[in-house]
């Protein structure tokens, strides 16, 4: 069973469309992966489907970087 | 132009330009699921459309009513995956002049023909968007450019519809989905049997092709838009009218 940062990592690599080795946890979505905000969206829906919560929109706009979505996973499922 | 291997939903398409649709699609190849408010309305759906190469199905679904779309797409997709074309159809008439339009009029024409493209189109995007490809088709109307007396709201969810579209041709672009607009004019269905005798005298009147639009003749229009072959076309409405609007 992989741990919550390798799941989220995989997921923003296939919603991103980024190689494993550019993804750190500091890396912002927008600033260092060049997510759109459609990206962005459609990132925590996949987010949502992998780790089974929902995320409301309050939240998700504060996730921005893979360690705020690790964070958050981890605290809420 | 195929459409093999693609699950398409057409709203509203147990009778007139839905059903049409609804064939038309079939016969290109796709899996359609057609929708009526009714269950017996979802049988005829399912007897029409079992004749075509991949055989469809009619399922009960109320645009009008969220968790009547939602619980009808979740059982489609476990069917049949996720919809990768999507023709919101779907539309109903409330007529009267404005000085007599009662709210409850005004809202139930909203809450199907422009709040219900809301619902259908916000449950199908998410798979469209996993796919990298999608094409929404919303059925509006010659009235939404031209306007037509007695039909207030009617018109102003027609246009709405154009105005969403636009939007989301913008919003999905890049993740390969189209959003079109198909307007039809008067077009020989159930519905445009309603107007009066005087009303249809009119409208012929002004129309250069002098007669009624054939329901197979918008569905033609609406079975290339949804091809892969349409897929530099998007945030257009094109219209299928005989002429009498050119906007």
């Amino acid at each position: 069973m992989s741990t919550v940062e390798e799941r989220v990592k995989k997921i923003v690599c296939e919603q991103l469309g980024v190689k494993e080795s550019e993804v750190q946890n500091t890396s912002s979505f927008v600033e260092d992966l060049g997510a759109d905000s459609l990206d962005t969206v459609e990132l925590v829906m996949a987010l949502e489907e992998e780790f089974e919560t929902e995320i409301p929109d309050e939240e998700a706009e504060k996730l921005t970087s893979v360690q705020d979505a690790i964070d958050y996973i981890v605290a809420h499922t | 132009m195929s459409l093999d291997g693609k699950v398409a939903l057409v709203t509203g398409a147990s009778r007139g330009i839905g059903r049409a649709i609804a064939q038309t699609l079939a016969q290109a190849g796709a899996e359609v699921v057609g929708t009526a408010t009714s269950e017996a309305g979802a049988s005829a759906i399912t007897e029409a459309l079992s004749a075509a190469p991949v055989p469809g199905y009619g399922v009960a679904m109320n645009v009008a009513d969220t968790d009547s779309v939602d619980s009808a797409l979740k059982t489609i997709t476990e069917t049949s995956g996720a919809p990768v074309i999507l023709v919101n159809n779907a539309g109903i008439t409330r007529d009267n002049l404005m000085l007599r339009l009662k709210e409850e009029d005004w809202d139930a024409v909203i809450q199907t023909n422009l709040s219900g493209v809301y619902r259908t189109t916000r449950k199908v995007l998410r798979g469209m968007a996993k796919a990298r490809f999608g094409r929404v088709v919303n059925i509006s109307s010659v009235v939404a450019g031209l306007g037509n007396p007695g039909q207030a709201n009617y018109c102003a969810a027609k246009a709405g519809i154009e105005g969403f579209s636009r939007s989301l041709a913008r919003e999905m672009g890049n993740r390969g989905i189209t959003v079109n607009c198909v307007a039809p004019g008067f077009i020989d269905t159930d519905m445009t049997k309603q107007l009066d005798e005087s009303q249809r005298e009119a409208m012929l009147g002004d129309i250069p092709a002098a007669r009624l639009g054939e329901p197979e003749e918008v569905a033609s229009l609406v079975a290339y838009l949804v091809s892969p072959e349409a897929g530099y076309v998007t945030g257009q409405t094109i219209g299928v009218n005989g002429g009498l609007y050119m906007g």
